[in-house]
């Protein structure tokens, strides 16, 4: 009984520090929509680890391309991909067949 | 008489003579009819170009006005088949036939890199002068909001596809 209790504060606490320390914060995903030849916005902060979903609205082949080639996912029309971001620093990415398709992402 | 001045402004930007019966501003079915005839004869000229070209970047370029016009043709017969238009053939949609065609015999005759560099400088004039017309005359003629949506989005990638054009057209002069 008395192990159990331990057991179970010992929990809440742990819980309680992943959730109040920033080191351990769980990793977020976010979703960008592509629509009408435009990349939407994207989250005004990242940090490394979270995640990208790029959902392709458009009737049309893009592509989510990192310029420095730290993701290159490929998103046929109606197509929806998952990036985890592993690096810190800015990050400037194009529609590899539309390079008027841009954006950039933060990474903390 | 602005809307024979539309017609008459789409069929010069195209640049061909103009149409012996200006019958008014380019009419939805119209419209529906020149940006289908548009796309058509750039997939044309794309796989001429994969058939001739071994350049790596030209035949990247055509792939792509294949893959992304056959896209917009094949969202805009969804469209007019929903709206029950029944695209229309007219004096603007033959002009382009005629030049493009016309082109197609002339680069039918080169090889190597004076196809690439004629392939290449025609997607840019083509390009350039349908971008013109969408501008100036087929999107703001274009009555129903969906088809005037679709040749919003149409020209944004089309001047996408010019600015490629004028990238490639550096590396095969």
């Amino acid at each position: 009984m008395l192990l159990r209790r331990f057991a179970r504060l010992a929990a809440t606490v742990g819980a309680a520090m992943l959730c109040a320390s920033p080191a351990f914060a769980a990793p977020r995903t976010y979703t960008v929509v592509i629509d009408k030849m435009k990349f939407g916005p994207v989250p005004a902060v990242l940090h490394k680890g979270d995640a990208i979903v790029w959902v392709n609205k458009d009737f049309l082949r893009h592509s989510a391309t990192a310029k420095d080639h730290s993701f290159d996912v490929d998103l046929p029309a109606g197509a929806r991909a998952k990036t985890v971001i592993g690096k810190t620093g800015a990050i400037a990415f194009v529609c590899r067949y539309h390079p008027g398709m841009h954006g950039t992402l933060e990474v903390k | 008489m602005i809307s024979k001045i539309a017609l008459f402004s789409a069929t010069a930007l195209l640049g061909m003579a103009a149409p012996a019966i200006a019958a008014g501003a380019p009419t939805d079915p119209q419209i529906a009819h020149i940006a289908y005839t548009a796309g058509n004869l750039d997939i044309a000229a794309g796989k001429q170009a994969l058939a001739k070209s071994h350049n790596k970047a030209v035949r990247s370029f055509a792939q792509e006005m294949v893959r992304d016009h056959q896209a917009v043709n094949g969202k805009a017969l969804a469209l007019v088949k929903k709206l029950h238009v029944t695209p229309e053939a007219n004096p603007t949609s033959t002009s382009l036939t005629t030049g493009a065609n016309a082109t197609r015999a002339r680069l039918a005759k080169l090889s190597g890199a004076a196809f690439d560099r004629a392939y290449i400088d025609n997607e840019i004039a083509y390009h350039k002068t349908v971008n013109g017309a969408l501008e100036s005359t087929l999107i703001p003629s274009a009555k129903n909001g969906e088809l005037k949506s679709l040749l919003e989005i149409g020209l944004t990638l089309f001047r996408e596809h010019q600015h490629h054009a004028e990238q490639v057209a550096k590396e095969v002069k």
